[in-house]
């Protein structure tokens, strides 16, 4: 009776969590099924599969360093303070995590474009930023830099708030405590943090194909080629998804002590 | 531990069961409910099949789904009103994109009825086997669209050469896109290309939005436009024609009676009436 009672609940609970598994496996394996394995050096060596791949890389590495510069003091801002602003600025970082990323490029646009808020202002100047690398990097950072900022504001707010007191009781100032002892001690979530955005800008679509365009070279990503080469030569595209699948799961890899424990 | 297991209230079987049985009857449902709008696999099969095709006496019924290029978006949106204000029982279901995102999607298993393309050449991957009937509807020429006041000063396709001048074009892979590089080809020009975009009505949305000085796109698109852009012809020897096909994939009445209608007088006028070609 007891073996009956355990095994109902594992049959009721089993069942609709393999049917999830299905849901989520079998896309992927069927990427892999479909996959010709000895064309695949061949259409990694397609003309158009380089220059996407070197402006992957510079674009990821870039909005990498933007949410490293720019993103760690502001998660250090979010992670200190109690004030009830704090809240709502974060539930605002949160938007673009839930915004559909097309929704993002618009705003982009309408932000950056000819014809935006602080495009218009620019024009005058000979800056246009649409259709250039430099839009490329600004839609991925839109999409990335919230996964940064939350992954390492967790970090810090998770630091034992006695090592600044000790700290600052030895003479340290904020900046030099931070440097010397806090900075070193969220290390790892800073890692996982940028690994995250990294990998979350690798896969942006929607927010750069509004916002900075589809150019060979300039600002057609990995995933952009994906959609075009879709329509031109399907088997290039499934050899270029699993060049993406496989990163993504090296930095899943990467990430698993952290974050898949 | 393990003696006190026996005393511990078991959960009641039964509930594990129902559960499962919810779950189990659940999931079909959802997908069911779920697919309730996009999915019309088979709903086409209920009229029948004595009738003469496209009789209007006898009552139509099912539906239609059009898969149509984007640059028909417009003249295809009207043509749909009106054959289901001509026929009561019928639901024609439209769907627009690149011509090569279409034929893509059929090829994959799309649940489409009628496909027409961006010139015939976009019909060439088109797996055969599913076609039962092509027939050329409409002609387009290529335009170049430029925001309104034209701040580029464009005035014939030799200005698009100038490194100034910000092109966007449709992507190499749609009938656009080829039209526009058979163009640049034929008046030996190289514009200052700054983005592909993947079917033609993106591309006409950068002109639109002023971020582009100027696109190269289909007349009728232009004229769809109306006010939001401002047309630029492109001369006779270097302009592409294209011939647009409206491939017929099924053949219930429903199905044979639209694909009439569209080749039919009314229907060739409304088409045209969106500054597309006569055949």
């Amino acid at each position: 009776m007891r073996y009956a009672g355990r095994w109902r609940t594992r049959l009721a609970l089993g069942v609709p969590a393999g049917l999830a598994l299905l849901l989520l496996v079998v896309p992927l394996a069927a990427l892999l099924v479909r996959a010709d394995w000895a064309r695949i050096p061949a259409d990694l060596a397609t003309p158009t599969v380089l220059p996407a791949l070197r402006l992957s890389l510079t674009t990821t590495s870039c909005t990498a360093a933007l949410c490293l510069l720019l993103g760690t003091p502001l998660a250090w801002f979010l992670a200190r303070s109690d004030h009830p602003a704090t809240s709502w600025l974060r539930a605002l970082l949160t938007v673009p995590l839930v915004l559909p990323p097309v929704v993002g490029g618009v705003a982009l646009l309408m932000a950056w474009g000819r014809k935006g808020l602080l495009g218009q202002h620019l024009a005058p100047f000979g800056v246009q930023i649409p259709f250039t690398t430099v839009a490329v990097v600004l839609a991925e950072t839109f999409v990335a830099m919230p996964y940064y900022v939350l992954a390492v504001e967790g970090a810090m707010r998770g630091l034992d708030a006695r090592l600044e007191s000790v700290a600052r009781t030895l003479g340290a100032g904020e900046l030099r405590y931070l440097r010397t002892v806090g900075i070193p001690l969220v290390l790892p979530g800073i890692a996982s943090g940028l690994a995250l955005a990294w990998a979350r800008a690798l896969g942006e679509f929607g927010a750069t194909i509004t916002f900075a365009g589809n150019f060979q070279g300039r600002t057609q990503t990995l995933p952009l080629l994906v959609y075009v080469e879709l329509e031109r030569d399907p088997q290039v595209a499934i050899s270029i998804s699993i060049m993406l699948l496989a990163v993504s799961v090296l930095v899943l890899g990467v990430l698993r002590g952290r974050w898949l424990r | 531990m393990s003696a006190t297991a026996p005393n511990r209230p078991r959960p009641r079987p039964s509930l594990g069961a129902t559960v499962t049985v919810a779950v189990l009857a659940l999931v079909p449902l959802a997908l069911a409910a779920c697919g309730a709008g996009t999915d019309s696999t088979g709903s086409t099969g209920r009229q029948g099949s004595s009738g003469a095709p496209g009789a209007q006496a006898q009552r139509l019924e099912g539906t239609v789904t059009v898969l149509a290029a984007a640059s028909l978006t417009e003249s295809f949106d009207r043509l749909k009103a009106d054959f289901e204000a001509a026929n009561p029982g019928v639901t024609v279901e439209t769907s627009y994109g690149s011509s090569s995102t279409l034929v893509q999607q059929v090829n994959n298993g799309a649940p489409a009825q009628v496909i027409a393309l961006a010139g015939a050449a976009a019909a060439e991957p088109l797996d055969k086997s599913l076609v039962k009937q092509t027939r050329t509807f409409a002609t387009n020429v290529l335009e170049i669209a430029v925001p309104p006041g034209n701040p580029a000063g464009v005035t014939s396709v030799n200005d698009l050469g100038k490194p100034t001048v910000k092109v966007v074009l449709c992507a190499d892979t749609v009938p656009c896109g080829k039209a526009a590089q058979a163009t640049f080809r034929k008046a030996r020009i190289v514009p200052n290309v700054v983005s592909k975009e993947v079917d033609v009505k993106a591309t006409l949305a950068k002109v639109k939005l002023g971020e582009a000085d100027a696109a190269v796109v289909y007349h009728s698109d232009v004229v769809a436009a109306k006010d939001a852009v401002t047309g630029v012809a492109i001369q006779v020897p270097f302009n592409t024609r294209l011939d647009y096909p409206v491939i017929r994939l099924a053949d219930d009445a429903a199905t044979k009676a639209f694909v009439a209608y569209v080749l039919s007088a009314q229907g060739l006028a409304t088409v045209q009436s969106f500054g597309l070609g006569a055949p």
